[in-house]
């Protein structure tokens, strides 16, 4: 469905994604992870045709994005990282401006405003001004407006910052069944443990680099399936095993308070990216 | 096309309706203050053409006042929302044409420019201007709106801070404002200052307009001088959206 063939974005001197290639399938949960800065949202501008490429070849739904531009903006659906309601319009307006934009015939348009805003739970503010709503709602908001046209992929650049976790539950499963329904979904996030929950694969990118690409199992798995963790004066420390005995054997050398545990997305994220993401 | 230019309108037009009392009574201050300063008070006791000074003053202040609006319309909102609210990506996320953008967008800074005209049609009335309006005066008006508008438009898309926009207005159309023979004619001034003039669009805007009013010959060359300007700026603005997106 998307297809990414060595893309390349420069701003200046500045590499932002370098050589990036990536096949994601149809009804693919897709996880994009990496520290701040590592061009995941350079990635999905670029995706979502914001921006133009330096380099490289992208294919989404069939069309190559260089000459069909207008058919991919008419099948993507976009959650940007930043909010980007326009704050003189009321949440009713906003949507219906998106139907519009999308060439929604007006009975269908309405209906699914109405439904998209019960969703979000913002029915009854539909008619308030944007610009008094919380960063929550607004980010409901925006979630609502990317679906209304029901596109065929979705981009989700850190979909849940902010959102309380009752919304965020819900719209994992919205994201879930929406995924049985044929969506392809895209999403970046810093919560490893959402794409662990939610995606099929994820991808790690460092400094515009992709550095490693797999289901979140195998990634676990390539390090060792169980962890012990311990403090010592230097800060947290964490070793991998394959095997349940050797790790508990090694814990039991320990002096300190140690921990065995499942290896998880996390530990594999940090191994490979030499660093700790802050939530 | 046409329904993505008019959504583009829309959305404009709805901010608009909402807040039309303020919009009409905000534009109505600085008008009261040239007709009254000009017209009334310095312009007594001048006259120009052999008409009186008022009867001369008020396409100039047509012409200038509907350069503000129709420029500040489509500039700052634009500007705003291009580099701080963000918005603009929702236009650019869309499946229409840059085109589409530019026109609707131009539309409707241009309608806010022949509204505020209106309100100033009718105040000087009310001051006891004795203007021709005729159906080539409207055209000239439309044209200069449009001009503006579509300045507004590239200029925008052009300056990166709120401020750069400021300063264009400083720069740019506070001059104009008072050399486009608006307040006078600008035969005395150095040839070359001249030559400058004669190349600003607002210059035809108020020559044009002038003319219809006093019954003179339509000015077919400041109009088209007008339509090319709109035109290039309209392709530029064009460019510029495409531009964007490096
Ligand atoms: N418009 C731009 N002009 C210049 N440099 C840019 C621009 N946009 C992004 N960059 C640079 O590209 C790099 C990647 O940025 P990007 O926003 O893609 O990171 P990210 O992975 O989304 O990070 P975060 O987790 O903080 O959202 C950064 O070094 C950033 O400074
Ligand atoms: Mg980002």
């Amino acid at each position: 469905m998307i297809h990414i063939e060595n893309f390349s974005k420069k701003f200046g001197d500045r590499t932002a994604v370098d050589n990036l290639s990536l096949k994601i399938a149809k009804g693919e949960i897709f996880g994009l992870l990496g520290p701040n800065g590592a061009g995941k949202t350079t990635t999905i501008r670029v995706l979502t045709m914001l921006t133009r490429p330096t380099a490289g070849k992208i294919v989404i739904d069939g069309c190559e994005a260089s000459h069909q531009e207008q058919h991919i903006k008419s099948v993507i659906g976009v959650v940007p990282q930043h909010f980007n309601l326009d704050s003189d319009l009321t949440p009713w307006e906003n949507l219906e401006l998106h139907g519009r934009l999308h060439h929604m015939v007006p009975q269908v348009r309405n209906q699914r405003i109405e439904e998209l805003l019960k969703f979000v739970e913002l029915e009854d503010r539909a008619h308030e001004m944007v610009q008094k709503f919380s960063g929550g709602m607004k980010r409901r908001l925006m979630i609502a407006r990317a679906l209304l046209h029901q596109p065929k992929v979705l981009f989700l650049d850190e979909p849940t910052v902010g959102l309380d976790p009752q919304v965020r539950r819900r719209l994992w499963d919205l994201i879930r069944h929406l995924k049985n329904e044929g969506l392809t979904v895209l999403l970046t996030t810093h919560y490893i443990e959402e794409a662990e929950n939610l995606c099929q694969r994820v991808a790690i990118m460092e400094k515009g680099r992709l550095i490693a690409i797999d289901t979140p199992m195998e990634l676990c798995q390539r390090l060792g399936s169980y962890a012990v963790e311990w403090a010592d004066e230097e800060g947290t420390k964490t070793k991998f095993f394959a095997d349940r005995n050797e790790a508990s054997a090694f814990a039991a050398t320990l002096v300190t308070t140690t921990t065995l545990r499942q290896t998880n997305l996390e530990d594999a994220f940090v191994e490979l990216t030499g660093r700790k993401v802050a939530g | 096309m046409l329904y993505d230019i008019w959504t583009v309108f829309w959305r404009d037009w709805l901010v608009l309706k909402r807040r039309i009392g303020r919009f009409i009574l905000s534009r109505m201050v600085s008008p009261i203050l040239y007709l009254v300063a000009f017209g009334w008070g310095l312009g007594r006791n001048i006259q120009v053409n052999q008409g009186s000074y008022l009867d001369f003053i008020v396409p100039g202040i047509i012409a200038l006042n509907s350069m503000n609006i129709s420029f500040n319309s489509v500039g700052s909102p634009l500007n705003m929302s291009r580099v701080y609210h963000k918005t603009l990506e929702e236009y650019l996320i869309a499946p229409i044409s840059s085109m589409s953008f530019v026109i609707g967008k131009v539309a409707s800074g241009a309608l806010r420019g022949l509204l505020s005209s209106l309100i100033i049609i009718l105040l000087a009335f009310t001051f006891g201007a004795h203007a021709l309006i005729t159906i080539w005066f409207a055209i000239a008006l439309v044209l200069n709106c449009l001009v503006f508008a579509s300045m507004g438009l590239v200029a925008a898309m052009v300056m990166n801070t709120h401020e750069d926009m400021a300063n264009f207005n400083t720069y740019v159309l506070l001059p104009m404002s008072f050399l486009c023979a608006t307040f006078f004619i600008p035969d005395h001034l150095p040839t070359v200052l001249r030559w400058l003039i004669e190349f600003l669009p607002l210059t035809h805007a108020s020559h044009a307009l002038r003319a219809i009013v006093s019954g003179g010959e339509t000015p077919v060359f400041s109009l088209f001088i007008m339509a090319a300007y709109i035109t290039a700026f309209c392709g530029i603005g064009v460019w510029l959206m495409e531009k964007v997106r490096e």
